[in-house]
């Protein structure tokens, strides 16, 4: 019996033990799911404003749908307005500039944003519509100052691809895509304004090199001022990361070199960590999805590609185009696909780290969409507990993921693009 | 209709991904088993080979989604 109760109070002590993390986390969930509910709450009543299709008379009207899909992509992209709670936003300053017309600044909060981040106000032609800064492309919009619009509507064109439309005065006004800093690859393509802002993701970033900054500055004057001691405090966070890129991606795949590579190398590792961990937090010094950007990671690539190549020896550029050992009638197959692999290597750089940040929040915010989806948007109580019932554990579980996809993925652009300059600076070859 | 054959591209992607990964993990266990005293080189080398087939099948599955 008393067995049983020694064994009793380990399991509860392990309980207790455990309600250290988990009440954070449902904290952390509470939170999220609550910005969720109050902008479901906006989707029902504002966002769904739509209007007819009918080229002359254009008119706002209530529609009760709610798209998973389409929210999830919205909370997933960049945005010129930084979203706290309810219909406050943190203004961010926007630099456009349109050609013909020169640049407009002016701070986000000029827009008079209300539901789900779209914009009562037009300036100079410019219009906020979900958070992101879009401009009027057809004929008869007054183009200066500020003047009054109604709502936004969607349009779909003949190819089904969706654009948005300003309601103004009782007429519809096509309006061109969004500024593309996912350089259009995201279906942005060239518009007809630039906009060269401060957005979300800019904010976010400086952010993240401001605390990393701190962090290791930090870490820099406890070396001088505790010399000979045991590390401790951020010493103690930071030490350990970095002797493990330093030990096992830097030397091991740098070899002798590892000095000259290793600045770069821990940049890119603590930055990507730093920006993903930011963008785990679901509310607002976060919530950035950063390294989720395809424009960023694409920068993160091409900067790989750069070292790579320009450190790149006379071995490296042999392998190329001159494949050393192998007949010549194979050299015209092996030597177009090494130069392709040149460029598919950092593309899949880029596309890794992309795409498991993007598909963990994704989930994440597919999962917080079940309250909506079995609530039928707020209408359906039960259905709603229900769906917070289901959603709660598997957000829980989907953050636990994230939370380690953090770091490997880190680890691995990190431990990719060594191996990547490693085997372009590689000395001799021994050829078989 | 496009929507439904991009989502059975992906999971064929995901499948062939999953059974590489796999092999790529079952074999790094019996490396573990066999020499315990290199287990650092060879999770970090499992890691490596997983994330470049991981980059193969995300490819598939970007490709599956955008360019429908």
């Amino acid at each position: 019996m008393s067995k049983f109760v020694a064994i009793l109070k380990k399991r509860y002590k392990r309980i207790i033990r455990m309600k250290k993390f988990v009440v954070p986390f449902i904290c952390l969930f509470v939170i999220m799911a609550n910005t969720f509910i109050v902008e479901g709450a906006e989707t029902h009543t504002g966002e769904s404003e739509n209007a007819t299709h009918n080229h002359d008379e254009c008119s706002c009207h209530h529609e009760e749908k709610y798209d998973p899909g389409a929210s999830a992509f919205h909370h997933i992209a960049d945005a010129n307005a930084f979203h706290l709670f309810g219909d406050y936003y943190l203004p961010l300053p926007c630099l456009l500039y349109s050609p013909g017309k020169g640049f407009t600044f002016l701070m986000s909060n000029a827009f008079d944003m209300h539901h789900h981040g779209s914009g009562t106000k037009a300036i100079d032609g410019y219009v906020m519509v979900h958070g992101s800064v879009m401009r009027v492309k057809q004929e008869g919009f007054p183009m200066d100052g500020e003047v009054e619009v109604s709502c936004y509507t969607e349009k779909e064109a003949a190819d089904g691809k969706m654009s948005y439309q300003v309601v103004y005065e009782e007429k519809c006004y096509d309006l061109d895509k969004k500024t593309s800093y996912d350089g259009g690859i995201m279906g942005g393509g060239v518009t007809s304004f630039y906009d060269f802002g401060i957005t979300k993701n800019v904010f976010t970033m400086i952010l993240a090199f401001l605390i990393l900054f701190f962090l290791f500055r930090k870490a820099a004057v406890s070396y001088i001022t505790r010399k000979g001691q045991a590390p401790k405090g951020v010493q103690a966070v930071i030490e350990p990361l970095f002797e493990f890129i330093r030990n096992e991606v830097a030397i091991p795949f740098l070899g002798s070199k590892y000095e000259k590579y290793l600045p770069y190398l821990m940049s890119i590792f603590f930055f990507i960590l730093g920006l993903n961990l930011i963008g785990q937090l679901p509310f607002f010094p976060g919530s950035g999805n950063v390294t989720g950007n395809l424009s960023v990671t694409l920068v993160l690539a091409v900067i790989a590609a750069l070292i790579t190549n320009f450190s790149g020896n006379k071995h490296y550029w042999q392998h190329v185009f001159n494949m050393p050992g192998v007949p010549l009638p194979i050299k015209f197959i092996l030597t177009p696909v090494e130069l392709l692999g040149l460029f598919i290597k950092p593309m899949t750089l880029m596309l890794r780290l992309f795409a498991n940040i993007t598909a963990g929040h994704i989930v994440i915010i597919i999962f917080v969409s079940l309250i909506f989806i079995f609530g039928q948007a707020g209408e359906n109580l039960g259905g709603s507990i229900l769906g917070g019932v289901m959603a709660v554990p598997l957000t829980l579980f989907m953050m636990a993921i994230e939370l380690l996809v953090a770091f490997v993925q880190a680890f691995v652009f990190c431990i990719l693009t060594a191996s990547y300059i490693g085997a372009a600076i590689e000395e001799h070859h021994e050829h078989h | 209709m496009t929507g439904t054959l991009a989502a059975i591209g992906a999971g064929l992607a995901v499948i062939g991904a999953g059974i590489g990964i796999g092999n790529i993990g079952s074999k790094a266990m019996e490396a573990i088993a066999r020499q315990p005293e290199v287990v650092g080189d060879i999770r970090s080398n499992m890691i490596l080979m997983a994330a470049l087939i991981e980059g193969a099948a995300l490819i598939a599955i970007i490709l599956s989604i955008f360019v429908k």
